[in-house]
């Protein structure tokens, strides 16, 4: 669990994840593309997510495709989240959702 | 080739044996995943059904491959009206022993594009796959809502 919390504990780790969210199972050199980052960041960056599985690979061919593991977290909140408060925060949770999309 | 869509990865302690009777026996899988029984001979080509908890069919499929203790791998979709431009999408479970842990990969693919359920599985296996790693370690389920998962109508 240690590892989860010190891969998240950096923005740009936290960024590679966000790009998994929105487009799961890319290359390195797709998640490369549009970044600050050098490639040997990028890469040093993985290697530590998936060390924390939060990032997953499989190999397709020749290419090594990256996914982003959400089980972890997941294991995370279950931790801390009581079975009578999991209701109501995944409804203030929408709820926040829809009120930043609005002034979005 | 179309890359899958979902790649879970968890690791659990406990054994390849428990793990695969964890994911084929019914009155296991209802224990941690929300209440539905996994209904099938498990002879690859045969029906793969999950059933509610009030004995109602939910999801169908085929079993594709089963290769006790190692590979699992099955189709399914929900039956509902609303999935209903859906078509089953093939589930494959890859376990791997290591020492104490099992490192269990779960691959999904084959979604039609634009997919409804898919959707409702991206909620879904993060919250089954803490479920059960939580009952084979420690004897309990996660009890999770089904409400919680918050599935869009």
């Amino acid at each position: 669990m240690d590892e989860v919390f010190k891969a998240l504990a950096d923005a740009s780790r936290r960024s590679l994840l966000d790009r998994l969210h929105a487009n799961n199972g890319q290359t390195l050199n797709e998640l490369c593309e549009g970044l600050a980052m050098t490639r040997q960041a990028v890469t040093k960056h993985l290697a530590i997510l998936e060390a924390a599985n939060l990032v997953t690979t499989l190999r397709q061919g020749r290419e090594k495709l990256h996914y982003l593991n959400p089980v972890p977290i997941h294991q995370i909140g279950e931790r801390w989240i009581r079975k009578f408060e999991r209701g109501r925060l995944a409804a203030l949770g929408e709820l926040k959702r829809r009120l930043e999309k609005r002034d979005a | 080739m179309r890359k899958p869509e979902f790649v879970y990865v968890t690791y659990i302690e406990t054994t390849p044996e428990k793990l695969w009777e964890a994911l084929t026996d019914p009155a296991f899988t209802e224990r941690y995943w929300f209440g539905a029984r996994l209904e099938s001979d498990w002879k690859v080509g045969s029906t793969f059904e999950m059933l509610r908890s009030d004995g109602t069919i939910s999801d169908r499929g085929k079993v594709v491959e089963f290769d006790r203790p190692r590979r699992l791998a099955y189709t399914f979709v929900n039956i509902s009206e609303k999935y209903k431009d859906d078509r089953p999408a093939l589930a494959t479970f890859v376990l791997e022993p290591y020492g104490k842990l099992v490192k269990l990969t779960l691959t999904h693919e084959g979604f039609v594009e634009g997919s409804k359920f898919l959707d409702g599985i991206s909620r879904g296996w993060p919250a089954i796959l803490s479920s059960l790693k939580s009952i084979l370690e420690t004897g309990h389920p996660l009890e999770i809502p089904f409400e919680a998962l918050k599935f869009e109508d």
